[in-house]
């Protein structure tokens, strides 16, 4: 059968005319990502639209996979705080917690108030690294430019006291099995002082910059909602499930690293949408901000590392005098300390949600597995539910809502 | 702390702090089932596996799950044999397993009964081999440097 033009031309229009029955709509399939800018890394998203609206979104993860769980089975136990830096990188000190936490309860080590304090006061500081980067990119995504250079203005602060505590602006290793690295420098009082009592007016700053732009409200409020069933089947944590009304936060139900001792309120809100998950994430640097100021202003004396010469390097002096200490030296360094063997499963609240190590130990110097459950990689998960039925212009303002790092998801 | 009762509970261990139960591999779904809807186990915090070369059973698949009110923690651990590793998937019980049981396929080589879409997820789709296991040499079959 020979077709010609105007039966072409026809056919086209009647695939154009609206159907007046239940036709089926035409889809098409969008391919967003893995070198989006708006995904913040590379993750790849499969979308099928009818018109601009979502009708499934298919994400694609693993092309940042690195094997680190791989990894650390082949070096020994301090080696591995190395790797947990690099599995979420804007919140490397809650990975190197959530490890050091996770060997200490393996080997029973009882940790000085000094260094629990100190990890608490680092990791809370990381928490206003990691929120002020989601802050500043998710405010560049939906259009308020301005917002990320406030943001890494005061980020910058966070990342010279780092430095200055561990070395390191971002990788810094600082939290140990047995304590944190260093003893801190000397003056870090004034300089974290001096940043800190600073910082909530900042976040006045950044409420007031972006609470009174309009644009920000209409793109933000009534965007990205899931239901709670959803979120608690899917195993997300961390600010989104707050957003919804549910207090979970590991630091408050199953405390660790002397959370108990510090006076902060977990934040929620019950609006379920972008525009909560702003606000939470507000209000939790605000809550980070006055811990900190607890934990410096009540910071113990005494040592910073445990009473445990079998894990603990000791101190260069003591080496030259004492036999002791230059055989606990020479074993940990050439052979690692030994972890007694059994299995530990710890949580700790890190920016994003819940995470915890499953860690198993065989009795030797290395791991024999280590586990890390990310929040990254649960949140990712109810992407689907997140974007279907909304709008292509908004899964941008939803996305970034989630704040996952791509580190985190495929490790 | 481990007052769980349940005909497919094998054992239950209480060491640091934590409840470990063993289970029976062929209910793990029937087990899931009851802690979610009689002991209030909402959340599914994470499953992963262990390779326990060469001995066998070979591998482990360990669940943590969670409860919010109130709040407790309970690790199930289930062994699966070495030659041709299954087990029942629990996607209908928490979806959450969804994503967790693909990255258990994809590293481990476990196969998971009824799951909806069980394709590796981490590694690329061509991928020879299962990374995780412990007979898989750190740099890998292509990468090796044992022929130098």
């Amino acid at each position: 059968m020979k077709h010609s033009f105007e039966d072409h031309v026809a056919t086209i229009a009647a695939t154009q005319e609206t159907p007046a029955g239940p036709a089926a709509p035409r889809r098409m399939t969008l391919n967003m990502g893995p070198q989006h800018p708006s995904t913040h890394g590379v993750l790849r998203i499969v979308i099928e639209l009818e018109g601009e609206t979502i009708k499934k979104a298919e994400p694609d993860i693993g092309f940042l996979h690195t094997g680190i769980e791989k990894q650390c089975e082949a070096i020994n136990w301090a080696q591995v705080v190395t790797l947990t830096d690099r599995v979420d990188y804007l919140s490397n000190l809650a990975n190197n917690l959530v490890y050091a936490l996770t060997v200490e309860k393996l080997l029973q080590l009882e940790i000085p108030p000094k260094a629990q304090w100190l990890r608490v006061m680092l990791v809370e500081l990381d928490r206003l690294n990691s929120h002020l980067v989601w802050l500043g990119t998710h405010a560049l995504d939906i259009g308020a430019m301005s917002m990320f250079f406030y943001c890494f203005r005061e980020r910058e602060d966070v990342l010279r006291i780092k430095e200055m505590f561990s070395g390191q602006r971002m990788m810094t290793s600082y939290i140990r099995p047995g304590g944190v690295a260093l003893e801190p420098p000397r003056g870090w009082e004034k300089v974290l002082g001096k940043f800190i009592r600073g910082f909530p007016s900042k976040v006045d700053e950044y409420e007031n910059l972006l609470d009174s732009n309009p644009i920000w409200k209409i793109r933000t409020q009534g965007v990205g909602f899931i239901s709670i069933e959803d979120m608690l089947d899917l195993g997300v944590t961390g600010p989104m499930l707050r957003a919804a009304g549910i207090p979970l936060d590991v630091r408050k139900t199953e405390p660790y690293s002397s959370y108990e001792k510090f006076n902060f309120t977990v934040p929620t809100r019950t609006e379920n949408d972008v525009y909560a998950r702003y606000r939470v994430r507000l209000e939790e640097m605000r809550q980070s901000a006055s811990i900190i100021v607890q934990a410096m202003e009540g910071m113990p004396e005494g040592p910073y590392q445990a009473d445990a010469p079998h894990v603990v390097l000791p101190d260069r002096e003591k080496m030259k005098t004492q036999m002791e200490a230059l055989i606990y030296h020479f074993k940990i360094v050439t052979e690692g300390f030994r972890v007694p063997a059994g299995e530990a499963y710890q949580a700790v609240e890190s920016p994003r949600g819940e995470i915890a190590y499953y860690i198993v130990s065989d009795g030797t110097s290395k791991p024999y597995r280590v586990h890390m459950r990310t929040p990254s990689f649960a949140n990712l998960m109810a992407l689907p539910p997140l974007l279907e039925g909304t709008l292509i212009a908004d899964s941008i303002a939803s996305l970034g809502s989630m704040d996952f790092v791509l580190g985190d998801t495929d490790r | 702390m481990s007052d769980f009762t349940h005909p497919a509970i094998l054992e239950t261990k209480l060491a640091l702090g934590e409840t470990t139960l063993i289970a029976e591999p062929a209910q793990i779904v029937d087990l899931c089932r009851h802690f979610k809807d009689n002991e209030k186990f909402v959340r599914l915090s994470s499953i992963t596996a262990v390779d326990w070369h060469p001995a066998e059973p070979r591998f482990e698949v360990v669940y943590h799950l969670h409860s919010i009110e109130p709040i407790r923690r309970v690790r199930v651990k289930c062994s699966v044999s070495g030659t041709n590793p299954e087990i029942d998937s629990i996607f209908s019980v928490w979806r959450a397993a969804d994503w967790y049981e693909r990255e258990i396929f994809d590293l481990f080589g476990i196969g998971f009964r009824n799951h909806p879409n069980l394709v590796r997820i981490l590694m690329p789709l061509d991928w020879e081999g299962h990374p995780l296991r412990k007979d898989y040499p750190i740099h890998g079959y292509k990468y090796g440097y044992a022929k130098e």
